[in-house]
This record gives C-alpha cells, structure tokens and sequence, in this order.
C-alpha cells in the first residue's frame, strides 16, 4: 500500500469508527477507502430509473445510487431506517407515518423531503402524471393498497391506505420505491433513465450502453462515504468469458458463475466462491383443476415419484437445497415442522392404483424454455423428472413454449403439470404465498398455476395481510405451509443458491439474499 | 459521371423505396405475430390481468395493429423510430450508439477475409492441387464449419487468457480515457490524436474481428480460388502467356480481374452474414454493438427496437449490394448501365 494511502485510511478509519453505525451495514469500518471497484455481471443494465426498472442486472446499478424509505438488513430480509428514521401506524392500520431523516440531500443539491417522497410515490403509480417513467411495471406492486400519499411536513410524510395491508413496509423498502429526485426529474423528462439522481452512498457518472457505467463515491452520504472511490459496473455476458476476466483481473467480482465453473474458483487461491441460501423456489405446479390432478392422491403420488436430492446433485451442483414448503427457509414463517414427500416411487404407484389408476397414468410435463435462477438447465431438469416420473408410473411427454407464451397459457391453466417458479421480491411470505396459491390469484391470468383454492389456507392468507404484529403473521403463514403441504398441489423442488464469485483483494462483501449486489460498504485490500 | 450511369443509380435508389417498405412491413408483421407480449414478458412471473392491461396500454399494443403500423410509418419517415420499450430509449439514439461498434468490428473482419481470402485464394490456384493448396482449403473447410462461439473462446483462452497478448474482452480498457466523437474508437482516437486509445482500441478488435472472419473467408478463399482456376484456363490468358509475359503479371493483371467479380459479390453478400454473426461475436467478447442490442430486444419483444435494427441493417445490406454493382463496371470494361 503506498504510503499516502497508509495515512488517509489512518486517518478515516478511527473517524467513521468513532461514529455510531448508522445501519446494519456499517457495523465495520472501511479497511481502507480509495480505489475503483469493478463488477461484471451476466447481462446489460437496461434502465437507471429505479421506478421503471424491473430486472436485477439494472436493480444492482439503481440500488448502489439511490435510497429507500426503509432498507433491508445487511444479511437477512428483515428492514431496518434509511430515509426514513422511524414510523408509526395508525390503530387501523390505514394511516402511516414516517419521520423523514434531515439534511439529507440528493446528488444534485435539491434537498430530500416529504414533497420528494410524494413526488416518487406519484409518478410511478398515476400513469397520467407528467413524468410517469414509461411502464413502472413494479408500481401497482410495490404500493398495493396506498391510495394517496401526503406530506403532513417538510419532513413527515403521511400514507393512506384503502385497507390495512402489512407487507407494504418491506414493499417500501424494494428498488421500486426508491426516491427520486424531481429536480432532476423534472430536468431530464423521459430522459432521466439516463441521468439519474437519488440519494444514495453513489453518484452517477458516466454510462456506455452496453458496457459500463460508472459511478463515484457520495463523499456527503449520510450513513457515512462508501470505502472505494468508484465503482463500474460491466456488462459480460458470456459466463466464461466473465470468469476469465476476473481471473487476470479485469474485474474484481461477478455473478451467475456456471456450476462446472465452481470447482475451479474453489482450487484458485486468488478468488472467492461465495454461496449462500437463495430466496427462490423452483416447483411443478399441478392444476387441480384437471383430472387426474383433481385427485390428491395423484398429486401426492407425483410428489413421492421425484427424487429431489438427485436433481440438486445433477443440476445445481450441490449448491441448491431440496425444497418441502413453497417458500424458501430464507423468509421468516418457514415451516420447517412440515414432512416431506419422501422419494418412493414404488409407494407412488400403489397410490396411484387406490385412486383409480392401477395402470399409471399418461399426461404431459410442461417445461418453459429459459433458464431462470430456480431452473439453471431447464430442458435437462425437465428430462430428468420425466425419467424419474416414469419410474412411478406417471408417463409424461414433455411439451414446452417460448417464455413469454408459455406463461400465458400456464396462467390460463392450459398444462396439465408444469415446471416453473418465483424469485422472492421482498422476502415477505406474502409475496409467496399469497401470490401464488391464494384463492384470489386462482383464475385465469393469476399467479396461482396449480388453481388450488383451500378456502382455509386463503383466510388464513388474507388475515396474514392485515396483522400488523408479525409473530402473529407468522403463525398463520407457518398453519397454511402445512395445509398446503397436506393438499400438495405442487412439487415443490428446489431453492437454487445465492452464488457470486470475488477475487481475494474483495473484503467485507456478502451477497444479500435479495441478490441485489450493494457494495458500498466493499473495500479492496490493495 | 456518364448519363446512363447516373440514370441507372438513380432508378437503383428508386427501388430502394419499395424495399425498405417492405422490410418495415414485414418486420412489423412478423415481430406482431411471433408469440408472446412484451407487457407479459416484462411483468414475467408476476403479471396480474390488470397489470398487464395498465401496461399494455402505455406501451400502445392495445390498439389494431393497421393502427400501430400506421403510426410507425409516419413516424419512421420523419426519422423517429420510436422509443424502447425496455429502456425508453430513443431507438434512434440506441443505433446511433451502438452501430459503429458494430461496423467497426464487421469492416475489420472483413477487411481480413478479404485480404487474407483473396491472398489465400490465389495463392492455392497458382499452384493448384499442391500440398499449400491441399492444406488451405481444408483449413477454409475446417474454418466455415467451426462454431464461432467455441473459436471465439478458444481464442480468448489462448492469446489473451494464457498469453496475454491481447484483451479478453470489451472495446476499450476502462481506465483509458477517449472523447466519443463519431462512436468509431479507431477513427476517434485517430480524430484526436489519442495514440494510447489506438492502440488499445486496435488490440481489442483484433480477437473478435479474427473471429467474425473465419466464416467469410474460408468462403472468399474457395470462391478466389475456383474463380481464378476457370480464369486461367481461358484462351486469353494462354495468349498472354505466349505473349511471354511474366506469369505474375499474368495473374495478377489479367486473370485476377476477371476473376474479381464472382469474389466481390461474395464480399457483398457476406456484409449481411457478418452483420449477423456479429450478435454471437459481441456476446462473447462483450462488444457493445447492435448484435446485442437486437438479441435482448427480440427476447424482450422490444418491437421498436427490433424494427430500428432491421432497417438499419437492411440499409448497410442494400448499400453494399449497389456499391458492388458499381465496381462490376469498373472491374469489367464490358459491363455498362442503362
């Protein structure tokens, strides 16, 4: 370490340690501030507009430059202040309200307020504002129930719901419900997607589409400066290719490493595989709605024909975990109380003859043609539980559409038994299972692919929503898993790992469960 | 320029018209028809019925699709191609960014194919059915039959990966700096006099341009070759060799001209195939050009954009094509226009 930089981290270091964290997140201190960071991921940063943005490799950029009311803890789902310094909700549970930190200001000057927040509120959800981002496709998520959003003053601001609705404080602390400046806003129009400005610990710089943007350090940040100077983000999207890069150097960190590719990061002393529990869960969907699946002695028949174990060993490299619940043990209710199917494809089949079928059955097993998180090689997986579904007498063709046709048809309930998945937004068990196995989601264009409707599990859900105190949230979660899992109107298969990869000079870095890489509290040794 | 000749080009860029209308028709047609609606792609695993109806909405997909088109024409003529539906970029703004990464890249590979296919080429004529001839042709075989995906990493591996000769991947080393005037690196640097960003921009062609070429130039040095061995069987070029002129001059002068056409219209023809192995190149080598632009669009069915890149790249296509009608009469005093 040059000595210049010996002295100024001698000299920043006591300073940002004397002061008390701010956050989970600045419970160490930088090790040493300067540099420029750089992370490589998988594909290219499509939008800076946080409110319009809806894919992860954009959400990594927007994450790192602006801040949410509340944000989630450095290692868990759980939220904690950021632009807001606390809260309160009203007895019914239709009025809150946030005290707002002072003094902050965005990067280009205009101070942060209650105006700004309503301002945010505004233009992503009423698609005649002025300034509504082009699709704010996240909006009408994000601020379920909120019917208007007011600034009681400069620095309190005041949410109305229609109904009580629990899950909105993790909603606000999503990349959707980032503030925006509206100077800035205002300035750029359309524009702004390109010339963002938030509060966050980076400012924007410089974006070559395609290939890098380019951010520095908010020296005024207020929970204290980042530790590097400035960090790229870069665009490689051939998964070798990333990792050979990292390897010589040209980038620090990558994500989306291909599994053959672990062992190698793992015999290089000069890298970091790191891998933590995913907040995801792959399953086949069974529609309850079609016959045989409308017997749930054929259901649990499926569910004994699977061997999950194998499946994690073949295709996810041991990494993943075999899944019981549809949420992922991640998210606070799991039930981990729940017994799983265990594999018994001999058990499966005399299942299947007390339900009418002594001979198996012929169906179809949909597969949809894109790799997702939860589905890495989805042809080969599709294959392979076609092979072990065999074995239990459940004879499948497999029949698969283009992504976006597949989901339609799926969502209309056209498959008999389909392979698909959801990625945890917020780590609410909301976002879970009330979206995808409530009665409400249980119709044509719903989330609900297996249209099972237990009007017990779907009280159970509803209530969940409006309890404000989560112990009790949680019971009612943990009561539905185990209806759920009783009925099994799904496979549930595998919850794919977090994994990212970082070179040794990396320090203080963890993958947060979200999969959203904040890295302003990441130093690099050297 | 004589009469006939600029009639002719004018009655081409006439026809040009009804191309490109039909280009834009079809592509609009096809991008409609193909399955799946961006609304639903864009909202993925999470849209809801209303969702998809808000968003479908603002992005105008409500509307009959004569209606859509209509709009699109119009607009198109007064040079607005629209807006991305991902990013709401200006699709117009979008090419203007990316295309000369990718014309870099195509012009250096082809720049290559041609030099190295026509050498390569002629070399293996002149000496028909030796062992340099045996051994190129069977690499220009080997060279059109290999997956650019694989040659591409392999290349990687070996001169920037294990040698590191050249960089692994991208356009320009992040810390160099360069003024983005024309978006072509080379001619920028070149515009500024930037020496180090020349020569980095250069040692970061070399590896995708290599590879782009392999294809079109096993092609150019098969069509020289089989181009040039029919030339040099002709009476005239026995004449000439009676005439006791050196046989360097003999091919070079004589038999090679004539042999040109054939070979420049394969170079023509290749721009379109260049262009479009351009995507697999880019994607490894993380080039930032149109290739994937048009690849994460298609998947995103950003129609805008899909549109956009299609025309442009049916404008370079439909360019070369005349220029190498063009140099037919400049190759061949027989040809004439009218």
């Amino acid at each position: 370490m040059p000595a210049v930089l010996v002295i100024a981290s001698l000299l920043v270091a006591p300073a940002l340690s004397t002061a008390a964290p701010r956050t989970s997140w600045d419970a160490t201190a930088c090790g040493r501030v300067g540099g420029t960071l750089v992370f490589g991921q998988a594909q290219d940063t499509v939008s800076l507009d946080p409110n319009d943005v809806d894919d992860g490799f954009s959400v990594n950029n927007t994450s790192n430059m602006f801040d949410t009311l509340v944000r989630f803890r450095a290692e868990t789902t759980q939220v904690e202040p950021s632009l807001a310094e606390s809260w309160t909700v009203s007895p019914d549970g239709k009025t809150w309200t946030f005290r707002l930190r002072r003094g902050v200001k965005f990067h280009d000057g205009t101070p942060f307020n209650a105006e700004a927040v309503k301002f945010t509120f505004e233009r992503t959800t009423d698609k005649k504002h002025p300034y509504y981002p082009g699709s704010a496709p996240y909006g009408g998520f994000t601020y379920q129930n909120v019917t208007k959003v007011d600034a009681a003053d400069d620095s309190t601001v005041r949410f109305t719901l229609s109904a009580p609705f629990s899950p909105l404080l993790t909603n606000l602390a999503m990349f959707s419900a980032a503030v925006v400046s509206p100077t800035a806003v205002k300035k750029w129009g359309k524009d702004f997607f390109k010339h963002p400005v938030g509060t966050g610990a980076f400012r924007f710089v410089e974006w070559v589409q395609k290939d890098h943007i380019t951010m520095e350090a908010n020296k005024d940040y207020w929970a204290g400066r980042p530790c590097v100077d400035r960090l790229i983000i870069r665009g490689i999207p051939d998964n070798t290719v990333r990792l050979l890069e990292m390897e010589k150097g040209g980038i620090h960190m990558m994500d989306q490493v291909n599994p053959p590719d672990y062992d190698r990061i793992k015999k290089n002393k000069g890298l970091v595989l790191f891998t933590g529990a995913g907040l995801n869960t792959g399953y086949v969907a069974l529609n309850t709605t079609k016959e045989p699946f409308n017997d749930v002695r054929v259901r649990r028949a499926v569910n004994m024909a699977v061997n999950k174990p194998a499946l994690i060993k073949a295709f996810y490299e041991g990494v993943g975990q075999p899944a019981k619940n549809p949420i992922p043990p991640t998210i606070w209710s799991y039930n981990d109380a729940v017994k799983p199917y265990d594999y018994d494809p001999e058990g499966a089949k005399k299942l299947l003859a007390e339900a009418g079928y002594p001979n198996g059955i012929t169906t179809e097993l949909w597969w949809p043609n894109r790799a997702r998180p939860y589905l890495t090689q989805p042809q080969k997986i599709a294959e392979a539980i076609q092979a072990q579904l065999a074995k239990g007498g459940i004879r499948a063709k497999l029949v698969t559409f283009e992504w976006g046709t597949y989901l339609q048809k799926i969502s209309n309930g056209e498959h008999p038994m389909a392979i698909v998945g959801w990625i945890g937004d917020n780590g609410d068990p909301d976002n879970f299972l009330y979206v995808l196995l409530s009665k409400n989601e249980a119709k044509k264009g719903g989330n609900n692919y297996s249209f099972y409707a237990n009007t017990q599990v779907n009280d159970l859900l509803l209530k969940a929503q409006q309890i404000g105190d989560q112990a009790t949230r949680s019971r009612h979660y943990q009561q539905a898993q185990e209806i759920i899992a009783r009925d099994a109107p799904w496979v549930p298969l595998v919850h794919a790992a977090r994994v990212g990869a970082y070179r040794m000079e990396v320090q203080n870095f963890t993958l947060h469960p979200l999969q959203i890489w904040w890295l302003h509290r990441v130093w690099i040794s050297k | 320029m004589p009469a006939p000749m600029s009639r002719y080009l004018l009655r081409r860029l006439l026809e040009m018209i009804p191309v490109f209308f039909g280009v834009i028709l079809v592509v609009f047609v096809i991008s409609r028809l193909t399955p799946g609606d961006p609304a639903r792609i864009i909202l993925g695993e999470r849209a809801t019925p209303e969702a998809l109806a808000q968003l479908r909405d603002v992005l105008g997909l409500n509307e009959p699709i004569p209606t859509q088109f209509a709009r699109y024409l119009v607009r198109a003529l007064r040079g607005d191609l629209g807006r991305s539906i991902q990013s709401n970029e200006r699709v117009i703004v979008d090419l203007a960014t990316r295309f000369p990464a990718t014309l870099e890249l195509t012009l250096g590979a082809m720049l290559i194919a041609s030099t190295v296919g026509v050498l390569t080429g002629v070399l293996a004529a002149v000496r028909a059915n030796s062992w340099f001839d045996g051994v190129s042709m069977f690499v220009a075989l080997f060279g059109f039959s290999m997956p650019i995906f694989w040659l591409g990493i392999m290349l990687i591996l070996l001169f920037a990966w294990l040698l590191g000769w050249f960089p692994i991947s991208g356009r320009l080393d992040l810390t160099v700096d360069l003024a983005r005037v024309t978006g072509f690196y080379l001619l920028d640097a070149l515009l500024t006099r930037n020496w180090a960003a020349l020569g980095n921009a250069l040692r970061h062609l070399v590896l995708p341009a290599v590879t782009l070429s392999t294809v079109p130039l096993a092609i150019i040095a098969r069509m020289t070759r089989s181009s040039l061995l029919e030339v040099l069987r002709q009476d005239y070029v026995r004449t000439a060799r009676a005439k006791g002129l050196p046989e360097r001059r003999v091919v070079l002068a004589h038999a090679l001209r004539n042999a040109a056409i054939p070979v420049i219209t394969v170079i023509g023809l290749n721009v379109g195939s260049l262009l479009s192995g351009a995507i697999l190149t880019e994607t490894i080598f993380a080039w930032p050009g149109v290739g994937r632009l048009v690849v994460d669009a298609i998947f995103a069915r950003d129609y805008p954009v899909v549109q956009g890149t299609v025309l442009v790249i049916a404008v370079v296509f439909v360019a070369v094509n005349l220029l190498v009608d063009l140099s037919y009469a400049a190759l061949d005093p027989r040809i004439r226009y009218g």
